[in-house]
């Protein structure tokens, strides 16, 4: 039986690699994360760090080829969804687990009616009749604060805006009351006032329906506002794993510091814009150590022999970086002793 | 919808003026006189000029296109210079035979191509792919004229199976019809097969498979409808080339279609025949474009006429 106590999504040394013809690309290097029910963790990092190939995994909707699940495993309410057959997987799509994509304007089908798009799943996954479903879609437009929803269900994905198409794909995401919400940067294309409006909602939602959320994003903003824990995603590994207020206060990480630097400040003078030197590494040919090392400050040899690992601190934040390990107190001591 | 439909019907009038242009005007450019070709060898030169009053043909250009245009409009067509029946009667006659073949041709090229053309999409590059598209490639290549006598010699000759050439039963059909519509049955394969692919990595494709549909759903609901709107232009387009084709594959199976009938008027230079019979097939044309503009609206309504 599936315990309530117990996360509803646990994610555990999860890698999905790229096989091109360029190499393997290690586009997800074995991450893990927890998700409970009413929880909402957040995703953070720049382009290509893996965060959306991680959301994709969770649903096996990975284009394959050239993806491929290698390792780890997805457990949904126990039961492990890298495991299952394409029928056990295609009850839970759309059903207990549901996604928002980024792009309101590609995501929707351009010559289906929108409240057609969300009956289909409430005809296939509640078995509703073709008039119920209907009434149902209609309802969730309603619910998303579509005005006069009646009409706007007849209409097509052309005939909205960019804002009102992704409350079309919220009100799609969940009209089967799932248990988790993938939301793979559900505001990055929308504008910022609509941006507030569409993070609120999905706040509501949240609170009434009671699902966990994955918010995916590269928005620090949006983690701050939405986010109960943050995972920090860096090259395919996840860097630092901490509660958000935790994350915006003390950050461990060197990328999460540089990160957090790099935002702009209202109320300081800054001729410049803090960076981050230096680029990600190419998924194709990580280094052997810490991904983030040609990039850090505080590189010391023990980084480019090996990977740290992701370990839990005293304070309960995980954080993969050598400096919070032993080894680097050993390494200091020998450094002063030579 | 049915002021669209009613917008693009207006929009022929002004398409059909220009066909009656350019058909009378391209039959003033060929060489040869009408009149002394319908006059005889020999004949006087008085004989000669009273056909030229007769038929009108020594008014002024004008003078002549308008009187054919007010012919036209009443159902008039000419008389035919070889056995001077009207024209009318003689296309009325041919029209329905030619109808029969294009439809059926046509039926082949969008069954079978878009068939041949969703298979080889679901599953690209595997071998069902390659050798469907192979096929294709060989239908595209292939001149009608030599695939249709092929048929005939396999089907006909040696199988003997079915007949040869006429046009009595539904037999005598399939071989003509095969060999008009498989060149674009081809390029429709072709056509289905890169649409859908690009169709299929579209981001609403991978929506659709977030919510859980079947594959089965996901093909034939949310790419085909899609994938379709691009196939329905070159449906439209080959239906064109298809009204070509008619002239040599009546020719070859010896059908008594528009097309041997304009074949037959030009070798003989008999004028109104040949203009009857390019209009009508102008006619023909025009109509089934209008027909793909409005499955293309219906497929596609962001489609707007202005």
């Amino acid at each position: 039986m599936y315990d309530s106590d117990k996360p509803v999504l646990e994610v555990k040394g999860l890698k999905t690699h790229l096989t091109t013809k360029n190499g393997v690309s290690k586009a997800v290097d074995g991450i893990d994360f927890s998700l409970h029910k009413g929880e909402t963790l957040g995703i953070v990092g720049e382009s290509g760090c893996g965060k959306s190939m991680t959301s994709l995994s969770i649903l096996r909707l990975i284009p394959s080829p050239p993806g491929k699940i290698v390792d780890g495993s997805i457990l949904f309410k126990g039961k492990n969804i890298v495991e299952m057959s394409e029928d056990q997987l295609r009850k839970i799509r759309g059903n207990e687990i549901s996604m928002i994509f980024q792009e309101p304007m590609t995501s929707l089908n351009p010559v289906i009616p929108v409240g057609e798009q969300i009956a289909e799943a409430l005809r296939l996954h509640q078995k509703l009749g073709k008039k119920d479903a209907w009434q149902n879609s209609i309802e969730m437009l309603k619910l998303v604060g579509i005005p006069s929803p009646e009409k706007r269900a007849k209409q097509e994905p052309f005939q909205l805006s960019g804002g009102m198409r992704q409350r079309v794909m919220i009100a799609m995401a969940l009209a089967c009351r799932p248990e988790v919400l993938i939301a793979d940067e559900p505001t990055t294309a929308l504008d910022v006032t609509i941006q507030a409006q569409i993070l609120e909602l999905i706040k509501k939602l949240q609170a009434k329906i009671g699902m966990g959320v994955i918010m995916i994003t590269h928005d620090l903003g949006v983690v701050a506002e939405t986010c109960d824990k943050v995972a920090v995603m860096y090259a395919g590994n996840i860097v630092e794993h901490a509660p958000t207020e935790q994350l915006f206060s003390d950050p461990k990480h060197p990328y999460t510091k540089g990160l957090l630097n790099s935002l702009p400040r209202i109320y300081e003078d800054q001729d410049e814009l803090a960076t981050i030197e230096g680029n990600v590494p190419s998924p194709y040919h990580l280094p052997e150590g810490c991904r983030f090392a040609s990039r850090c400050a505080h590189r010391e040899a023990i980084c480019d022999r090996k990977l740290p690992e992701l370990i839990e601190q005293s304070d309960g934040v995980k954080v993969r970086c050598w400096m919070y390990t032993d080894q680097w107190a050993l390494h200091e001591e020998k450094e002063e002793v030579l | 919808m049915m002021m669209f439909i009613l917008r693009r019907i207006f929009q022929t009038i002004p398409v059909m003026i220009g066909v009656t242009f350019v058909v009378f005007f391209i039959m003033q450019l060929v060489p040869g006189d009408p009149a002394v070709l319908l006059a005889g060898e020999g004949a006087s030169k008085e004989t000669i000029e009273g056909i030229r009053e007769q038929l009108g043909l020594n008014q002024p250009l004008y003078v002549q296109y308008t009187d054919y245009l007010m012919n036209i409009f009443r159902g008039d067509l000419g008389v035919s210079l070889k056995n001077s029946q009207p024209v009318l009667d003689e296309i009325l006659v041919r029209l329905p035979i030619t109808i029969e073949l294009a439809f059926f041709s046509i039926l082949i090229t969008i069954v079978l191509g878009m068939a041949a053309g969703i298979i080889s999409a679901i599953k690209p590059y595997s071998l069902t792919d390659v050798s469907v598209m192979l096929i294709a490639l060989l239908g595209i290549s292939l001149p009608s004229f030599w695939f249709g006598l092929m048929l005939m010699y396999l089907f006909s000759v040696k199988l003997q199976i079915l007949p040869v050439a006429g046009w009595d039963s539904i037999l005598h059909i399939i071989l003509p019809a095969v060999t008009l519509g498989a060149g674009g049955a081809a390029i429709v394969a072709r056509m289905t097969r890169s649409s859908m692919l690009e169709v299929i990595r579209q981001d609403y494709i991978r929506t659709a498979r977030s919510k859980g549909l079947r594959e089965t759903v996901i093909i034939y609901k949310h790419a085909l409808r899609n994938a379709l709107i691009p196939v329905i232009t070159v449906v439209g387009l080959q239906f064109g080339a298809l009204l070509g084709g008619t002239v040599l594959v009546e020719s070859i199976f010896a059908i008594n279609g528009l097309g041997r009938m304009i074949v037959d008027a030009i070798r003989m230079r008999d004028l109104p025949i040949v203009q009857g019979g390019v209009l009508c097939a102008s006619l023909i044309f025009v109509i089934v474009n209008l027909f793909v503009d409005i499955f293309y609206r219906f497929f596609n309504k962001r489609i707007e006429l202005n």
